[in-house]
């Protein structure tokens, strides 16, 4: 059970980089995985199928490949990255939002936001971070300290993204 | 007397022509305004239904079950403020009732002031909560992470629920659906949660309630295009029998007219036929 366990996580933090060498099982060709990523008032994969998916969570920035082991996640601002069938390679920020990772390899990132990285603009991104240092700085009660933190973790995380 | 009555019916008759004609005018333009609306919501809706889609698929993967448990069901209604617009609300509206009359352990949670009138009157002590000034504007994701809020800050408790609101098919017809809700115990205690990795409350809870917000954006963009279509139905058969009772009525406007005109002149060449016998 114990040895279960520690090749699950040894997988998840391998998975990222170390591709089949450390899969326990074997296939003949690739197993495909279905990308659904969407936000409210946009779709940026619907069941496509791509080679692996970076996402950064709360509980770590780990990729997703093909059989990757069934998991829930909250994401986390920051980027996603998606790398597709042929080759390309896509990054997107996100605000928050939670990932699903099922067992038949299908993948649901539902995102509150999400925008291409090259369309952010990283002097608004640093304008932002400031004005939520202040927000914190003024901030009276708990909730308003709480959403001022909220606003500086996404802009610093913004700012990242746009380095 | 004969005269002045045909003059007053034909006085009535053209009130009440000119007041359908202006209703017609108005059903007109609330089609015209709703159909635009509606291009709006179906585009919209349409880039909202992999978001909702996949907002689903955990629950069903997972195989969660509704909780074994005396606590309850919760129901949220989603429907919106505006009227006229067909079947929409009353359809919302029966099947709560139903649903209340088989489970007096249910509370509700209104979305929409029209299913709120419709339940007021006999489950006022099941209803939990209303939401209004919906319908106006076009849903966005922060609305519905509001009425999500105020759910889980109300505390409620339920075994089984489920969001009802009308899906949207095409454009003269919408179904009733529903969407299962499950409480946070129902997905810990899902079979198949075991297969997914390293998973606690840290994770389930904030996954369960930003699940929540989702899915009901996702019933309000969908009852929303239901409404805009039914409303552009409703108003164009609107337009359509005023359009028949003008017709009607000016058939009759006319025939009172030339029956006014006969009158006067029979009554005037029988005066001036009277005049000469005399002479």
């Amino acid at each position: 059970m114990e040895r279960m366990a520690l090749t699950r996580s040894a997988l998840r933090l391998f998975s990222g980089r170390f591709t089949q060498a450390c899969q326990v099982r074997g296939y003949a060709d690739a197993p495909s995985m279905s990308l659904t990523f969407a936000a409210p008032s946009q779709v940026l994969y619907n069941n496509i199928s791509v080679k692996q998916i970076d996402v950064p969570s709360f509980s770590g920035s780990f990729g997703i490949l093909p059989a990757h082991v069934p998991t829930l996640a909250v994401l986390k601002p920051g980027v996603v990255t998606v790398f597709e069938n042929d080759g390309s390679t896509k990054k997107f920020f996100v605000s928050s939002g939670t990932v699903t990772i099922n067992e038949d390899s299908t993948v649901q990132l539902l995102a509150e936001e999400a925008v291409p990285v090259d369309t952010l603009d990283i002097s608004a991104a640093k304008e932002l971070l400031a004005q939520s240092q202040s927000q914190l700085a003024s901030a009276s009660s708990e909730v308003a300290k709480a959403e001022a933190e909220i606003s500086i973790e996404v802009s610093e995380a913004l700012v990242k993204a746009c380095e | 007397s004969q005269q002045v009555r045909g003059m007053a019916t034909l006085k009535m008759i053209s009130i009440r022509l000119k007041s359908v004609k202006n209703i017609q005018k108005i059903t007109q333009s609330m089609k015209m305004v709703s159909a635009a609306k509606y291009t709006k919501a179906e585009r919209e809706l349409k880039l909202a239904r992999p978001y909702g889609i996949g907002a689903q698929e955990f629950y069903k993967k997972a195989e969660v079950k509704d909780e074994e448990g005396e606590k309850g069901q919760l129901i949220i209604a989603v429907s919106s403020d505006r009227g006229l617009c067909g079947a929409v609300h009353s359809s919302i509206g029966r099947i709560v009732k139903t649903d209340i009359a088989a489970n007096p352990n249910t509370k509700v949670v209104i979305v929409g002031d029209k299913v709120r009138n419709i339940l007021q009157r006999l489950y006022a002590k099941n209803i939990a909560m209303v939401v209004t000034e919906v319908g106006r504007k076009p849903a966005v994701f922060g609305d519905a992470a509001l009425v999500a809020q105020s759910i889980i800050n109300s505390g409620i408790e339920f075994s089984k629920g489920k969001i009802l609101f009308n899906a949207f098919r095409t454009v003269v017809s919408f179904r009733t659906t529903e969407m299962p809700l499950y409480s946070q115990n129902a997905v810990a205690n899902a079979s198949k949660l075991p297969v997914y990795d390293s998973l606690d409350s840290d994770v389930i809870q904030p996954y369960t309630e930003f699940s929540l917000a989702s899915l009901l954006f996702y019933s309000m963009k969908e009852n929303a295009t239901s409404e805009q279509s039914s409303r552009m139905t409703a108003m164009d058969n609107a337009s359509k029998n005023a359009g028949e009772m003008i017709d009607k009525l000016t058939m009759t406007f006319n025939r009172t007219r030339q029956a006014v005109i006969t009158r006067e002149l029979i009554e005037i060449i029988s005066g001036a036929a009277a005049l000469e016998t005399k002479n």
